[in-house]
This record gives C-alpha cells, sequence and structure tokens, in this order.
C-alpha cells in the first residue's frame, strides 16, 4: 500500500520533469498526454488509498531524514489519513481533468511543454503539503505551490500585466509567509518538535498565551495563501494567468491550503476559539465584502476569483468555529463546481478570442450549448440549491453559525448566499442570454474541442452528486480523525424554516438576477453613483496599497541603491584596486630591465640591513627592553 | 699624525674619483677617475703596511683591468656624451644613503668584541712579502691553484668568444641546417 | 689623531655606497661595470684594514682572491659586452630586456 502512496505523490513530479526536458521546444502531444497520464495514474493511486482509509487503515511512512542537527529531527515523512485523503482525492480529480482540459486549451500556444511542466511541478509541491506529515515539510510544499503559482500566473511573462500580477501574488505570499514561519519557530520552541502527532500530544500542556500566538500566526500565514483581507488584491490579480490554472491553482487547491492547515492543525485551534472566533469572523466579512466586489465587475474571471474569494470566507467561518468537517466538506463541494465554472468561462473566453467583458456577449447558449450548460449547472451549484453538491455544504456552514450562536455570522452568510446567487446568475444571465452583443464586436464564437468538453463532465457529475452521495461516506471517515460534532438545529420547525427560507430567499436572487441582466441595459445614473464606483474599483484597495506600501518603498530601494553603489561596490572594488595597484607597483621586479632588477636588488639590501640593525639592537638591549615593557 | 693626514687625504681623493665615475656623463672621464681611483686604494694599502698587496692592486688592477677597459671603450665616440634615461635619482639616493648609515651605524658602534683569535698572525721580523709568501703557499695553496685554473679558464673564454663569427647564431638554426654546416664546414 | 679600525670601515662604508649609487643609476653596461669594480674595491679596502688591526693575515689573503677573480670577471663580462655588441649594435641597459618575466 506504501507504494501507492509513493506513486500518488511522484507520478506528477515525473510528469512534469519530463515536460520539463522538452521545455524550450515547440509543442509536442507526447507532453501534455504524459503529464496527464501521470496525473491519472495519481488519481487512481489516491482511489486505491480512499478506498483503505474509509475502511479505517491509515499510512504513515519516513521516506529518508532530513534535519537531524541537536536537537532537531525533521524528517521526509508523508501521512495518509482522513484529512490526507480528502485533500488528495481532490487534488488529483481536479488536476487531471484540467491536465486533459488544457491539452486543448493550449493548443495553439508556443509555451506548451513549458506550461504542462509547471503545471505538475504544482500538483506535485501540493501533493507535498498535503501529505507532509510536519510543519516543515508542510512549508516546503507551500513555498513549492507559491513559486509554481508565481510561475503559472506569469506564464506569458512578456504581457506586463502578467509578470506584475505574479509578483504580487508572490510577494503578498511571502509577507504571510514571515508570520507562518514564525509560528512554525514558535512550536518549536515550546515544543521541541515539527512532526504533528508530537505536536498534538503535548499542546494541550503549553501555556495558554503561547498557543494563542502560534495560532494567530499560523493563521496568518493561511491569510496570506487563502487570500483573506487585507492580503486578497492578489487573488483577482491572478487571474491573468491561463484559464487552466485560474481554475486549478485558484479555485480548487492553492487556495485551499490556507484552510487546510487550519483543518490540520485543529487540535491547537481547539484549545484557542478566541482564534476561532478571529478567523470566523474575518471569514464572514472576507465572504460578504467579495461578494459585493463581485456585484458590479464587467470581468468574466475577476467575477468568478471574488466567488472564490467569498467562498473561503465560507470555509474559514466554518474552520473558525469549530466545524473543521464541514469546512473539509465544502472546500472539496466547491473545488469541483468553482473549476467546472473557471473551465467553462475557458470555453467562452477561447470562442471569442480572450474577450472578458461579459457586456460585450449575450446570447451565446445558442452556439455554446455544452458550456451553457455546465456553467449554469455549475452557478446552480455554488448558489446552493438542493440537491446540487453546494446545498450540502453552504447550508451546512449556515447550520454551524446559527447552531454556535452566532446570529450576527449567520445573517452575514445569510445575505452572502443571495449576493452569490445573484452574481453568479448575472454572469450566467450576461453570457449566455439576451440578445447577441457580441455580433455587434465581430466575434465568431464556436464550441470547444469535443475531448474537453468530456474532461470537464467528470466535475460537472461530483457537483452534482457530491452532496447527497458522499455526505454520509464522507462523514464517516473524516471524523474518525476530526471531532465529530453534529450540527443539528433541534427545533424542528427552526430547521425547516431555516432550510427552506434560505432556498426561496437565494433562487429569488436568481429571477431577480436574470430578469434585470436578460437585456443587459446598463443604467448610467447607478454606474456614477458613490457605491457603484466603490465596488467596482474594488473599495479603492489596491490603490491605497500602491500609495501607502509600494510607493514608498520603491522610493526606499532607489536610495538604497544608491547607497549599494557608493560603499559597497566602492569598497569591493578598492579591494581589488589594492591588488591591481600592488600588482602595477611591483611588475617592475620581472620586466627584464637589469637596472631596474638592480634597484630592486639593493631594495632587498636595504630591508636586509635594517632587520639585521633591528635584531641585533633588539639583542643586545634585551635587558632594557624587558625593563620598559614592565617585567 | 702622518698617518692621519695621510688617511685622509687619499680618502678625500679616493671619494672624489669614485664619485665622479659613477655621476659623469662622459665615459672617457669616467674610466680616467676609475683607474685614479685604484691607484689611490693602493696607497691605503700601502698605509696598512699591506705593501704586497698595494702593489698587486697597482699591477693587477690599475694595469690590468683598466686596460681591459680601455678596450672595451673602444665601442664608444668618446666625445659624445653618455645620454641615460634617467629613472628615480631620488629613490637611488634614499636608499644608498640609508644602507651606508645603517652600515656605519654598526661598524661604529662599540660592541665589536674584544678578544679576536688571529688564524694566520702576523709573523713579526719579516717583510711583508716574504709573510704573504709563507702563508700562501702553505694554507692556501689550494685556493691558489684553483684561482690559477680559474684564470687560465677566463682567458680561454674570452679568445673563443672575441674571435667567433657572429654572423650565424646556433640558437637560431634548425637542427638540420647545423648538421649541414656542421657536415660541410668539416668535409 | 688615532685612526682606528673604525675609520676605515666607515670609509669603505661611503665607497660601498658610492657603488651602490652607480650600479642602480647607470644604464650602460659599461659604466656598470666600472661601478662593480668600485663595490669590489671598497671591500677590499675593509678587508685589509681588519686584518691589519687584528694582526691576521686572512683578510690580506681575501683580498689578494678578490683581486685575481675581479680580475677573471673582468675578462669574460668584457668578453660579453663585445658579443653583445656585435650582435645588437647597442649596451643600453633598457633595450637588453631578453629576461622578461
Amino acid at each position: 500500500m506504501e507504494m501507492y502512496l509513493y506513486i500518488a505523490l511522484f507520478a506528477p513530479l515525473v510528469g512534469s520533469l519530463t515536460a520539463g526536458l522538452f521545455g524550450a521546444q515547440k509543442k509536442t502531444m507526447f507532453t501534455g498526454l504524459f503529464a496527464s497520464g501521470m496525473l491519472f495514474a495519481s488519481f487512481v493511486s489516491s482511489l486505491l488509498l480512499l478506498i483503505q482509509v474509509i475502511q479505517g487503515n491509515t499510512y504513515h511512512v519516513e521516506m529518508m531524514t532530513w534535519i537531524a542537527t541537536g536537537d532537531l529531527y525533521v524528517p521526509f515523512g508523508f501521512v495518509v489519513n482522513q484529512v490526507t485523503v480528502t485533500m488528495m482525492m481532490v487534488v488529483t480529480t481536479v488536476s487531471t481533468v484540467v491536465h486533459v482540459y488544457s491539452i486543448g486549451y493550449m493548443d495553439h500556444d508556443k509555451a506548451f511543454n513549458r506550461f504542462f511542466a509547471y503545471l505538475s511541478a504544482f500538483v506535485f509541491s501540493m501533493m507535498v503539503l498535503v501529505m507532509s506529515d510536519n510543519l516543515l515539510g508542510l512549508f516546503i510544499g507551500w513555498e513549492g505551490v507559491g513559486v509554481c503559482s508565481w510561475l503559472l500566473i506569469g506564464f506569458w511573462y512578456h504581457k506586463e500585466s502578467a509578470t506584475w500580477a505574479a509578483n504580487e501574488a508572490f510577494i503578498m505570499n511571502r509577507i504571510a509567509d514571515l508570520a507562518m514561519l514564525v509560528g512554525i519557530f514558535i512550536i518549536y520552541w515550546n515544543l521541541g518538535t515539527l512532526q504533528y502527532d508530537g505536536i498534538f500530544a503535548v499542546i494541550g500542556g503549553l501555556d495558554h498565551t503561547i498557543t494563542v500566538t502560534a495560532a494567530a500566526f499560523l493563521f496568518v500565514g493561511a491569510m496570506g495563501k487563502s487570500a483573506q483581507f487585507p492580503l486578497h488584491t492578489w487573488l483577482a490579480d491572478a487571474m491573468e494567468g491561463p484559464t487552466p490554472v485560474s481554475a486549478l491553482i485558484h479555485a480548487a487547491t492553492m487556495v485551499t491550503a490556507g484552510v487546510y492547515l487550519v483543518v490540520r492543525m485543529n487540535p491547537m485551534y481547539d484549545i484557542v476559539p478566541e482564534v476561532g472566533i478571529v478567523i470566523a469572523s474575518l471569514g464572514a466579512f472576507v465572504a460578504m465584502f467579495a461578494a459585493s466586489m463581485a456585484l458590479v465587475n464587467r470581468d468574466m474571471k475577476r467575477i468568478i476569483a471574488y466567488s472564490t474569494l467569498s467562498q473561503l470566507g465560507y470555509m474559514f467561518v466554518a474552520a473558525g468555529l469549530g466545524a473543521y468537517w464541514v469546512a473539509l466538506f465544502h472546500l472539496m463541494a466547491h473545488a469541483f463546481f468553482k473549476a467546472l465554472l473557471f473551465l467553462g468561462a475557458g470555453n467562452v473566453m477561447h470562442a471569442m478570442s480572450d474577450e472578458l467583458d461579459p457586456f460585450k456577449m449575450g446570447g451565446l447558449k445558442k452556439t455554446m450549448k455544452g458550456t451553457w450548460i455546465m456553467m449554469t449547472l455549475a452557478s446552480v451549484a455554488l448558489a446552493g440549491i438542493f440537491p446540487f453538491a453546494g446545498f450540502f455544504s453552504k447550508d451546512l456552514i449556515l447550520e454551524v453559525a446559527f447552531v454556535e450562536h452566532h446570529y450576527i455570522l449567520y445573517t452575514v452568510l445569510l445575505v452572502t448566499a443571495g449576493l452569490t446567487a445573484f452574481y453568479s446568475f448575472r454572469l450566467a444571465a450576461l453570457i449566455f442570454h439576451g440578445e447577441e452583443r457580441y455580433k455587434l464586436f465581430g466575434f465568431h464564437p464556436h464550441e470547444a474541442y469535443k475531448y474537453m468538453l468530456v474532461a470537464m463532465s467528470p466535475l460537472l457529475v461530483l457537483a452534482i452528486i457530491a452532496g447527497f452521495l458522499f455526505k454520509g461516506t464522507y462523514f464517516e471517515m473524516v471524523t474518525q480523525m476530526l471531532p465529530s460534532l453534529e450540527y443539528h438545529v433541534h427545533n424542528h420547525l427552526v430547521y425547516w424554516i431555516m432550510t427552506i427560507g434560505t432556498q426561496v430567499f437565494v433562487i429569488a436572487a436568481i429571477v431577480y438576477a436574470y430578469k434585470k441582466y436578460d437585456d443587459a441595459k446598463i443604467d448610467k445614473k447607478v454606474e456614477e453613483g458613490f457605491f457603484y464606483q466603490l465596488l467596482f474599483n474594488q473599495y479603492y484597495i489596491p490603490k491605497i496599497y500602491d500609495e501607502v506600501f509600494a510607493k514608498p518603498y520603491a522610493e526606499l530601494s532607489k536610495m538604497m541603491w544608491k547607497v549599494d553603489n557608493t560603499v559597497v561596490d566602492a569598497t569591493v572594488d578598492g579591494i581589488a584596486n589594492v591588488f591591481y595597484g600592488t600588482a602595477k607597483n611591483t611588475h617592475t621586479m620581472q620586466d627584464g630591465n637589469l637596472s631596474s632588477m638592480l634597484k630592486w636588488m639593493v631594495i632587498g639590501l636595504v630591508a636586509l640591513l635594517v632587520s639585521a640593525a633591528v635584531f641585533i639592537g633588539v639583542v643586545t638591549n634585551a635587558d632594557a627592553i624587558m625593563k620598559l615593557l614592565g617585567h | 699624525m702622518f698617518e692621519a693626514a695621510a688617511f685622509y687625504l687619499f680618502a678625500f681623493l679616493t671619494i672624489a674619483m669614485f664619485w665622479i665615475t659613477v655621476t659623469t656623463k662622459h665615459a672617457l672621464y669616467a674610466l680616467t677617475a676609475l683607474a685614479a681611483g685604484m691607484i689611490f686604494i693602493s696607497a691605503f694599502f700601502f698605509i696598512l703596511d699591506a705593501d704586497f698587496m698595494g702593489v698587486v692592486q697597482l699591477i693587477v688592477y690599475s694595469g690590468a683591468v683598466m686596460a681591459l677597459y680601455a678596450f672595451g671603450m673602444m665601442f664608444y665616440d668618446t666625445t659624445r656624451e653618455l645620454h641615460e634615461k634617467q629613472g628615480n635619482n631620488t629613490l637611488v639616493f634614499v636608499l644608498s644613503g640609508l644602507s651606508a648609515l645603517i652600515v656605519v651605524a654598526m661598524v661604529a658602534a662599540p660592541l665589536v668584541g674584544g678578544n679576536v683569535e688571529a688564524h694566520y698572525p702576523i709573523v713579526e721580523g719579516v717583510g711583508n712579502s716574504q709573510a704573504i709568501g709563507m702563508v700562501l703557499f702553505t694554507k692556501y695553496l689550494v685556493p691558489f691553484e684553483v684561482a690559477a685554473v680559474m684564470l687560465l679558464v677566463a682567458m680561454i673564454a674570452g679568445i673563443v668568444m672575441a674571435g667567433k663569427k657572429m654572423d650565424e647564431s646556433y640558437s637560431e638554426l634548425s637542427e638540420d641546417e647545423i648538421d649541414t654546416k656542421n657536415a660541410g664546414g668539416v668535409a | 689623531m688615532e685612526i682606528t679600525l673604525t675609520h676605515y670601515l666607515v670609509l669603505s662604508t661611503v665607497l660601498f655606497a658610492i657603488g651602490l649609487i652607480g650600479v642602480m643609476r647607470r644604464k650602460n653596461l659599461l659604466m656598470l661595470f666600472f661601478a662593480t669594480e668600485i663595490l669590489l674595491n671598497s671591500v677590499n679596502i675593509a678587508l685589509v684594514a681588519i686584518s691589519h688591526f687584528y694582526g691576521d693575515f686572512t683578510g690580506q689573503m681575501f683580498a689578494f682572491f678578490i683581486i685575481a677573480i675581479a680580475a677573471s670577471e673582468v675578462a669574460v663580462g668584457l668578453g660579453l659586452l663585445v658579443l653583445w655588441f656585435k650582435r645588437y649594435n647597442t649596451i643600453d641597459l633598457d633595450n637588453m630586456t631578453s629576461m622578461k618575466g
């Protein structure tokens, strides 16, 4: 069984390295197929491991020692338990689908091979992240996905906006990683181990303040990766990358790493419920915040990105309130339908020659039937309509908030649910319904390749059935590891009012969206209104960051560059010049001119004479000198 | 009294002559001054009761060696002045001055040991030449003979070098050409 | 005034210094030989003076052999100088840099 662990872990790496060999050449179909094949092998291994884990077997391997110095012992260790295998399934499923999809999407791209190298490398890093059995291995995976995300966002590196977005993502993640490292240091300093089992065994005995600090720092690290406020601006800008990248990284896997961290460290977060409240509140705030920005945006992928941000907020609410299995369940369901949405958006982009403004599209359901069906069903799942996957996961979070008596959180999440339905169907209506505005702009849309639609279909199936089919098995499996708190509203009446009410509210939002945007009339007065401008410019937060952080830092860097030039370079050059000058002055020793050589001989003679005189003087007056030195 | 006067007189003359030798721009003056200096040095030897040395100095140095140098002067138009590109004069004088100063300090310091045992003590009662002969042909016989051989070698070397044909240089010919030259020359 | 060994040694040192000046300054090979002669002679004076003041013949013997060697050195040196001049037509030191490096 351990063999499957290693296959699942290293197959993507093999695919990545093989594709990397062809990185500089033009497109070869082989790399795409090979990388997808390797991913499929990883998927099958994860599936086999899942079957084993459902029956209750977990696996823990130590591949080899990594650091063994002094008191620090960190191995390359991997563990497959209930939480891990859930993440593994999510990652490998979505990755395999995205790989096959990318064969079609990147069909005309010159850097086809490089793309697959990076994509598979990302999957490998993510697998390291979820399968590691210690915090340091997780951190390695953490950094790995950050790097691969940077490589993939800036994939079309000659576009300045893409490189800027990639740098923004990486730098913001780096800032959060600093906090995470501090958290890891605190844990090591106080507990002496970085292995999960080791930490969880002794975390109870630790001083409360220290635990709070460690938990807080680790969460700040998670904030960066999962794009919580205020480190959220990079996620929307990350849409500069190719759409499969957005589907894989910024919907299903990398951004969920933060949630995974909190879920994984749940014994620690259980001890510090105050940090949990902060996490939950921040999550709710982000959910509402992102949904509000998605309401008015005119960029298709950005809307979906804000939707991701919003759903991440939901996950953090669940994790913060201690309902870890709920958070993980929503993570899984969300991965499926969000990836599906992104891939559908990719189809639309391809059809509309990379146009992103939904107001320039319309009525595409006539030409792109398959994509229309998929995106609409994905949006339905996202909105949380029974019996799609979203209902089971999202409504569960609402229940959690209600049952735990956090009514403010509940209200915020409920309103956000309505907003989510509204903007999702705003997007769907603008793109697929109404009159065909694209004809005015001269686009000629066509459906995507058949095999791309076939590749997307597993996600569609999962988005539909994951809820009612998997929840029972999932609950039984994952609660072997996570605290199994069942959330039931005890009063049946209240429960049914809640559920039905939520559904009605959401459906009303959907209908309203359809009616408003079916004809895509833009109200000029609303557009110039204060709120619209505020939301459209993302609350001006990117501008603020630019003015307050980026510009002064750039000035500081320029100043330090001057200092570096005058001080450091001068010193280094000075040292070199000393040697050069010495050489220039003494090369006359060997220039073959007898006269100068005679001069050097006399110089040597004088040196010897001086040293002889000094020596004789010291020897004959040794006593006097010793007396002078005070002995 | 006389000794002191003689010493200072000859010292002054010697230094003056040698100074001219090293600083004049006329080659001929340098040669002449050197010869004069040699002669005054022999005066020193006579003051120091080393008669044999004084005579040897006169004959060998100011006689033979100077004659050799005079022949060496053939390579000049001696009416012309020597144009020598001078380097750093200050450095030269400073170095020499410094070395002289140090050595004088070492020498003048009152530290020279008192009991120096003479290896070959001066024999009283005989003239200097005879005494030197007694030491030279008994204790210094081997160096004497070696010096003789060396002089012979030097003489032969001088003759060979001066009589060398300079049109061709062996170091610039190839092996074959040397062989053919030898074969052709001999045969 | 009594002439002691020190006087002779100082004289020898001064002459040696003059010889050093000549060695360093002269750019003509023949002039260089002259300066070398001065060096040798100064040493001779020192040796004979020491021999006189300590009653030892070693000094005079040494000076004798120095004279002999100096003579043969001049012979060979001038022979080489003649050869060089025949080849290169100059005896300026600045042109003799084939021992470079």
